[in-house]
């Protein structure tokens, strides 16, 4: 019996074995992949033209500046909502808010995290636009802010939740020791966590941002999907399109093997680089802060 | 000195109630979608609809394919998903060495996590529906979408069997068990709700996902209903794009409708998962 | 013939901790055994190598031979399962899996495939006999283990043990969480128990020790300084360190 017993054993540890290995296999497949399908959009259109500003595939316009352009501006616009709100929210379900206060709202934020991108575009094309564009009064609601807005909502759960992580593994001691010398609880935040919490509150910002730049749908049908390089700060109330939009919008007209069809690959390719560096920076402080504690408490 | 406190207080005091404005200026709009949707979607919910199929190019009729189609699309994507997701969070947890390879597959779990989901769609078409002639079909949605689940199944599993205390395993293995018996004995009924919260949470996203399943999976108007894995299907995210951007003359209440059901769709994932977390805390034997 | 005869063995951890040096030791059976020493002196590494529990840590150098009946037990073609039935724990803090009483005893037995219901309930009753717990808790078998107090708790351990009907029984400090009514029902057990099984105990103090030892030895930083019955090692040690320890001049 014993020796039916290893031999099971042995099988079952292969198999378990395997599967942890399968996500490098997975990742592997991806890029290969896309590198199989996208580099020959490199050999059948000449770089300059990547590299210009005009995007019409139609023609065999396919620079892809406008695109990533878009992507950046909306990404921008999204940050620079989702951080205040998301860090304002974290710090206060951390550190301010009552104990049930936080047990009612969590769920609420993850809720918000579940919502489908779909779903948010949807009430974004039929309300968010018009309102903004009365009260801006623009030519037309569909617009980068409009994108920046919703993506903002969008990427706020993600930080609010890693960030609220992060500020409650701040070890107790350090409010104390703080609150001992007659800091006011305020001060304590700002001086004390939040500094302590840095790389994770860091973290939590990155995988925003790499919730926006990712966002697919929701840009699609609020941001105009006009391929027009944005230049300046005005250009936030004119309509963009990102490179997500780009490749959701015309893969379904594309003919497989077709230099266009190449393209969208590449721009997928682009896509998983951004975001791999986002990843793996934003892995790599959160393995070093944790070095660092271990160093610190051992 | 008496000042300088009253001032630091003043400075809390606008700093808390800043806070909480932003935090509730938050929260407002989430209870805001949900109610908005509820009260415009309401009047379209009637049997027909949910239990009838389209007609009329989708402007009367039901979405009944569309619901079958997102739960036989939930449910490949468990089946895929489901095993090896858990497969690894169990070597992660409890077999693998701290090593080189094994920050490799940490790695690329968070990357998979970070791959945005019409890059997915892309690699779906490209390996699943061309290479692997699969063809539009649930198969290749499941496997793509499946993919896309991993990552959170992987971290949300690992962590619901890192938090059974390790003296269980050391206690196992002093009584003569093996790595695998103390495993599936002790280790793994033990986490089974943190694991169950964590795949309904991760096969809830992977419902309401639009962007994989657009070129691997949807159809927008097939008026019956799928037959096999290797048949395309509707959905509903991307019902509802498709109806709220390409159809013009599209009665309103018919597109809040369709929101509303898959707007209960993902939530009543989210309250399960709620639910089985919460009460599990409550019985735990340690 | 003596149950377990450990000769020159040496180990050492990759962190440096615990390492033990050339310690030989005969272990009689039927007899309480006790290792006693200052913190970090190997004791407990000392009780792992005897049922491989200390497979599991980082070990990075390993010599000398520890014989078990007379089979060296770190030989590679040993049945470690085998022999951690054969050999069995008790812990330091009582640590009760998460069932119910009747479950965390028939867990040894479930593992190693016994099948014959009667053996596994008739084993859970004598056990439960043996450890001096059966009649606080043969009304609620099947209630969880965790709502038994510490104490008892710690009992339940030692049943669990018992259940697999070892011929050694390993105790690491198994009543350094315990009140002393509790320790000294642990103790009594051990008395009654020495009759049909080898006890090699790691005492939290040293009057424990002097209590219950029938063999001392006295581990200080790895080294094996002194072995004596229980009678002369604690009035008349013979090494000025033992003396020093045993007296409470350090610790």
């Amino acid at each position: 019996m014993d020796k039916n017993i290893t031999r099971r054993e042995s099988i079952i540890t292969f198999f378990i074995k395997s599967t942890g290995y399968s996500a490098i296999v997975f990742v592997g497949m991806i890029f290969v992949f896309l590198l199989l399908e996208g580099l020959p959009a490199i050999q059948k259109v000449n770089l300059a033209t990547l590299f210009s500003s005009r995007w019409y595939p139609i023609e065999d316009y396919f620079g892809l500046l406008p695109l990533i352009g878009g992507s950046l501006i909306i990404t921008l616009g999204a940050i620079l909502i989702a951080v205040p709100f998301g860090i304002g929210t974290a710090v206060y379900l951390s550190e301010i808010a009552p104990r049930w206060v936080r047990d009612l709202m969590k769920p609420f934020i993850e809720i918000l995290g579940g919502l489908p991108s779909v779903v948010l575009g949807f009430l974004g094309m039929l309300i968010l636009s018009p309102f903004l564009r009365k009260l801006l009064e623009l030519p037309t609601g569909l617009t980068a802010l409009t994108g920046s807005i919703l993506l903002g909502g969008i990427a706020i759960p993600t930080v609010v939740s890693v960030a609220e992580d992060a500020l409650d593994a701040v070890p107790k001691s350090f409010r104390d020791a703080s609150l001992a010398i007659g800091a006011t609880e305020w001060q304590t935040i700002w001086r004390v966590t939040l500094p302590a919490a840095r790389s994770g509150v860091l973290t939590a910002i990155m995988l925003g941002v790499g919730r926006a730049i990712g966002e697919t749908m929701t840009v699609m049908m609020v941001t105009g999907n006009a391929p027009i390089l944005p230049k300046g700060i005005n250009d936030l109330f004119s309509p963009v399109r990102t490179m997500t939009a780009t490749i959701a919008a015309e893969m379904g007209e594309v003919a497989s093997g077709s230099v266009h069809y190449h393209v969208l690959f590449l721009i997928g390719i682009v896509l998983f680089l951004i975001s791999l560096i986002v990843n793996i920076t934003a892995s790599a402080v959160v393995f070093r802060q944790k070095k660092r504690q271990e160093r610190i408490l051992s | 000195m008496k000042s300088s406190s009253h001032h630091r207080y003043k400075q809390q005091q606008f700093g808390f109630s800043l806070l909480t404005i932003m935090t509730f200026l938050t929260i407002i709009p989430i209870a805001g979608v949900v109610i908005y949707i509820l009260v415009l979607g309401a009047p379209a919910i009637n049997w027909e609809f949910i239990f009838g199929f389209p007609r009329g190019g989708m402007r009367e009729g039901g979405i009944w394919p569309a619901i079958v189609g997102t739960f036989y699309l939930t449910l490949g994507t468990a089946a895929f998903a489901v095993p090896i997701g858990i497969g690894a969070a169990i070597y992660l947890s409890e077999y693998a060495p701290d090593n080189k390879a094994t920050r490799l597959i940490r790695i690329a779990i968070i990357n998979l996590a970070g791959i945005p989901s019409v890059v997915y769609g892309l690699f779906g078409l490209g390996l699943f529906v061309l290479f692997l002639q699969f063809g539009t079909s649930i198969l290749a949605g499941s496997l793509t979408l499946s993919i896309m689940t991993l990552p959170v199944i992987i971290s949300t599993t690992e962590e619901a069997l890192k938090s059974v205390p390790q003296a269980f395993r050391t206690v196992s293995i002093s009584v003569g068990a093996t790595k695998w018996q103390t495993i599936r004995k002790i280790i793994l009924p033990q986490a089974l709700p943190g694991i169950l919260t964590g795949v309904i949470l991760g096969l809830e996203r992977a419902a309401g996902e639009t962007a994989p399943i657009l070129f691997t999976v949807a159809a927008f108007f097939l008026p019956r209903l799928p037959s096999s894995p290797l048949d395309a299907t509707m959905a509903l995210p991307y019902h509802l794009f498709v109806i709220s951007t390409q159809v013009p003359g599209m009665p309103i209440e018919i597109q809040y409708g369709t929101a509303l059901v898959l707007l209960v769709f993902v939530l009543s994932m989210n309250i399960i998962a709620t639910t089985i977390r919460s009460r599990a805390r409550a019985r735990r034997q340690w | 013939m003596n149950k377990i005869s450990i000769q020159n063995f040496s180990l050492q951890y990759s962190d440096g901790t615990e390492s033990l040096r050339n310690i030989s030791l005969d272990i009689p059976a039927n007899q309480i055994t006790v290792l006693f020493g200052p913190a970090g002196g190997g004791k407990s590494s000392l009780l792992r190598v005897l049922n491989r529990l200390n497979d599991l840590a980082d070990v990075i150098h390993q010599e000398g031979k520890v014989l078990l009946d007379g089979e060296d037990v770190l030989s590679p073609k040993i049945d470690v399962i085998a022999l951690r039935r054969k050999v069995g724990m008790v812990f330091a803090r009582p640590v009760v899996l998460p069932f119910s009483i009747r479950k965390n005893l028939t867990y040894g037995l479930e593992v190693a495939g016994e099948k014959d219901s009667d053996r596994i309930n008739g084993s859970v009753e004598n056990s439960l006999q043996q450890a001096a717990l059966w009649d606080e808790v043969k009304d609620r078998l099947d209630d969880p283990a965790i709502a038994l107090s510490g104490g008892q708790q710690q009992r339940l351990c030692l049943a669990r043990v018992l259940a697999l009907e070892p011929e050694v029984i390993l105790l690491d400090e198994p009543t350094s969480g315990l009140d002393p009514i509790s320790t000294g029902k642990v103790e009594e057990s051990l008395q009654g128990l020495k009759q049909d099984y080898t006890i090699i105990l790691v005492p939290h103090s040293v009057q424990q020790a002097a209590r219950t030892a029938d063999l001392a030895a006295f581990l200080l930083q790895g080294e094996l300084v002194e072995v004596a019955s229980g009678d002369t090692m604690f009035t008349n040690p013979r090494d000025q360190r033992t003396q020093d320890y045993v007296q409470g001049r350090f610790g």
